[in-house]
């Protein structure tokens, strides 16, 4: 018994301090990027305000927990970090809280509005942009021969590149590119989607490489799968490649044809406490300020979601380089990019699917 | 007994198959990773048979044969596997192939058995050491691959081209740095030291207690009791865990809310509680199991000189069950300091644990500082257990239930 009050006493001490200081958590998707995040907001936050922030990696299952949480009537989190097409789901369900842009997201420094600032990224009335990020490919350039590839083709060409190739397991972009190289122009590759037979014949392309694909369902996966020579090139978010060549110096180089631009940003939960939703307001408007948004993109290749924020862009935390030539929306990457159809995966997503799905147990 | 068997030298026809089946296995591991597996179990297999045939035949001279034999598959590994350490691999193996040969030539497997084994029964004696050994190695080798990857100076999974050469350039201590200066990470370890510890203890008491009431004989549906007691382990944990959260939800609501306990201490208490009932099956069934040992004669005993149950229990049961007492609190203790399910579930970022960050850790940055913390909490596993065993002997020592 003696144990078991000592120890209770040793809790209490410990959870004391935490109870006087204000606390949020706020919820992204580890990694390098919640290390960004960390250094370009939390830090200077706390400085400014003296309100301690928890962070929860857990941006994966966001819908899935908010879902539960406000069932259960116990939202623990304050600020969501999640893609734009969640951010979309959960303000259509009522599980996120609408933001007006102008009154509470900080203007540029010029004045311009936050709408104007934002301008098209603001594809919800719940979502506040934050970066814009691309899928795309790396390749080893060790493994691939004395022509590297430079077309998005090359993917699908395993008589030119032969070995594995790493790609998401899920039919958003695969299917966009599997079209694309299939002869179908850039401008109807959604509609031909939206057909079966169109989803047939994307399936069938895919179907010349099955063989050669390992399917990777984490953002970490084909970074270490380009390290250990396992892939010759692989599909994920461009900030993981930016860290593969320049971080760790691995013998990889980026192939942008054809990058699928996605934007990523913060969302509030509906039915917190009037107390924390000014709190989290709070956050929201300095976090997402012109200064803050391109202190973020010295930590991660990312670019900045404000038209403001883009001159600021300056060098690398640690590294020293200049990031603005490895941003996705950097004119010299974005020459040939692919504009993800944020309507078109929100009806078609359940059904391209579940055949994607049986296509892949075939 | 043993030096008693004769040995005499065998065939060929005994000894070049199944030498050429040791060479063949160990060809299919490097043949594998040279590209082509069935190459390299036939160059396995021709290469100890020819080299058995000239030694036994031939040469004739085992000392002389071993030497040539050990310094030839290290200059083979040093030359096709290209440095150090595949070099050690062909000179243990160079070593392990010729004692081989000698030991089916020459008989002397026979040598520590009985004489009157037939063939059979001999077969059977080295195959099951052989099966253990497999058993054993499939059990220890995942563990044992970590250990070095976690030194990596990379920050990746891959055992480097320096790491193969042992080179010192290829290892560093970072990840063990990150794991002791990253805030994330302290976070979650010390939040483990707190709850795993408190949970071991409501289990273990609340736990002994069950036990005790479920064997006494007069309790009526104590087979149902103990059937609820037990389901925590038998209930699939992402069923437990999802009834858990809103169970617990609706309490933390009730504690912030009515009581005005603190967001953080209350979210503690969730997590805390639901481990102790994860824990409690396993003290139930330890605990259990040492009551069936236990003499009812000596409660009776100790009633008759005068002393009443609570002091009956501290002085006379509880000594006698410690031992099951003590591996019940190991086993809730690891089931709290090794589960991610329910607290993914139940707890909030700020009781974070060691498995969810190492979770988290896993699935969206692969970062060795988790193969890092395997490798401290594999060596604490140890320790602990090293200890409890230590101290378990000793007890017995003194109470000289053991011959030693």
């Amino acid at each position: 018994m003696k144990t078991k009050l000592t120890a209770l006493a040793v809790t209490t001490a410990l959870v004391a301090p935490a109870a006087m200081a204000q606390e949020m958590t706020i919820v992204s998707w580890g990694g390098a990027y919640s290390k960004s995040q960390l250094k370009a907001y939390h830090e200077p936050y706390t400085a400014k305000t003296g309100v301690s922030i928890i962070n929860d990696d857990s941006s994966a299952e966001a819908v899935a927990k908010l879902r539960a949480m406000n069932e259960a009537g116990n939202v623990t989190w304050d600020v969501v970090d999640v893609v734009a097409a969640d951010a979309m789901r959960l303000c259509d369900e009522g599980l996120a809280m609408e933001i007006d842009p102008d009154t509470m997201l900080a203007a540029a420094p010029d004045g311009t509005s936050a709408a104007d600032d934002f301008g098209d990224l603001l594809v919800s009335e719940c979502f506040i942009p934050q970066i814009v990020y691309s899928t795309t490919f790396g390749y080893r350039t060790d493994l691939v021969g004395d022509t590297p590839p430079t077309k998005i083709c090359d993917v699908f060409d395993t008589a030119a590149y032969p070995g594995k190739r790493s790609l998401e397991k899920r039919p958003i972009n695969n299917m966009e590119w599997a079209l694309l190289c299939d002869g179908v122009a850039k401008e109807d590759v959604y509609d031909v989607l939206a057909t079966p037979e169109g989803q047939d014949q994307a399936l069938a392309k895919l179907d010349t490489i099955k063989d050669d694909v390992i399917w990777w369902s984490a953002g970490a996966d084909t970074p270490q799968l380009l390290a250990d020579g396992e892939v010759i090139m692989g599909s994920t978010y461009n900030g993981r490649l930016f860290s593969v060549i320049e971080e760790q110096k691995q013998p990889v180089a980026m192939l942008w044809d054809a990058q699928v631009f996605d934007l990523d940003g913060w969302i509030i939960p509906a039915g917190l406490s009037e107390e924390r939703q000014k709190q989290a307001l709070d956050y929201i408007m300095f976090a997402t300020d012109t200064q803050r948004l391109a202190d973020q993109a010295k930590y991660i290749s990312y670019g900045p979601a404000r038209k403001s924020s883009a001159p600021l862009v300056g060098k690398h935390a640690d590294l020293g380089i200049d990031m603005a030539p490895h941003m996705p929306t950097d004119p010299n990457n974005a020459k040939n990019t692919f504009l993800y159809n944020y309507e078109f995966w929100a009806d078609y997503r359940d059904d391209i699917d579940a055949k994607f799905q049986a296509w892949l147990a075939k | 007994m043993a030096a008693l068997t004769p040995i005499s030298r065998k065939p060929m026809s005994l000894v070049l198959p199944t030498v050429a089946a040791a060479g063949g296995f160990f060809g299919l591991f490097v043949g594998t990773a040279n590209g082509s597996g069935l190459l390299g179990v036939l160059i396995g297999a021709a290469l100890a048979v020819v080299l058995a045939l000239v030694y036994v035949s031939v040469l004739k001279n085992e000392a002389l044969s071993k030497w040539i034999n050990i310094a030839l598959f290290g200059v083979l590994g040093y030359v096709f596997g290209g440095g150090i350490a595949p070099a050690i691999i062909g000179l243990v193996y160079g070593w392990f192939i010729h004692w081989f040969t000698y030991w089916l030539y020459e008989g002397r497997y026979r040598a520590r058995l009985l004489p009157y084994l037939t063939p059979g029964q001999v077969l059977w004696h080295y195959s099951f050491r052989v099966i253990c050994g497999a058993i054993f190695t499939f059990l220890i080798t995942p563990i044992l691959v970590v250990m070095p990857l976690s030194f990596n100076a990379q920050d990746f999974f891959t055992f480097t081209p320096e790491m193969l050469r042992l080179d010192p350039a290829g290892y560093s201590l970072k990840h063990y740095q990150d794991f002791f200066t990253n805030n994330e990470w302290q976070r979650s370890f010390k939040n483990s030291l707190i709850i795993a510890p408190i949970a071991t203890v409501i289990s273990v008491s609340l736990g002994t207690l069950a036990a005790i009431g479920l064997s006494q004989s007069h309790v009526p549906g104590r087979r149902a009791i103990m059937a609820v007691m037990i389901s925590p382990m038998i209930v699939p944990l992402i069923i437990s865990a999802t009834g858990m959260f809103f169970f617990y939800s609706q309490i933390g609501n009730w504690m912030e809310g009515t009581l005005g306990f603190n967001k953080t201490f209350v979210g503690y208490v969730k997590v805390v509680l639901a481990h102790a009932v994860l824990g409690i099956p396993f003290v139930i069934i330890t605990v259990t199991a040492t009551l069936v040992g236990f003499d009812r004669s000596l409660t009776r005993a100790a009633a008759n000189m005068g002393a009443n149950p609570v002091t009956t229990f501290f002085r006379v049961q509880m000594p006698l069950i410690l031992p099951g007492v003590i591996s019940g609190g190991l086993f809730a203790f690891i089931t709290s300091f090794d589960e991610v399910v329910v607290v993914l579930f139940v707890g909030s970022a700020s009781q974070k644990t060691l498995p969810w960050q190492m979770f988290t850790g896993l699935r969206e940055q692969i970062s060795p500082t988790i193969l890092a913390v395997a490798t401290i909490l594999v060596a604490i596993s140890i320790l602990l257990l090293a200890t409890v065993e230590m101290l378990r002997r000793r007890s017995e020592r003194l109470r000289g239930m053991s011959p030693s």
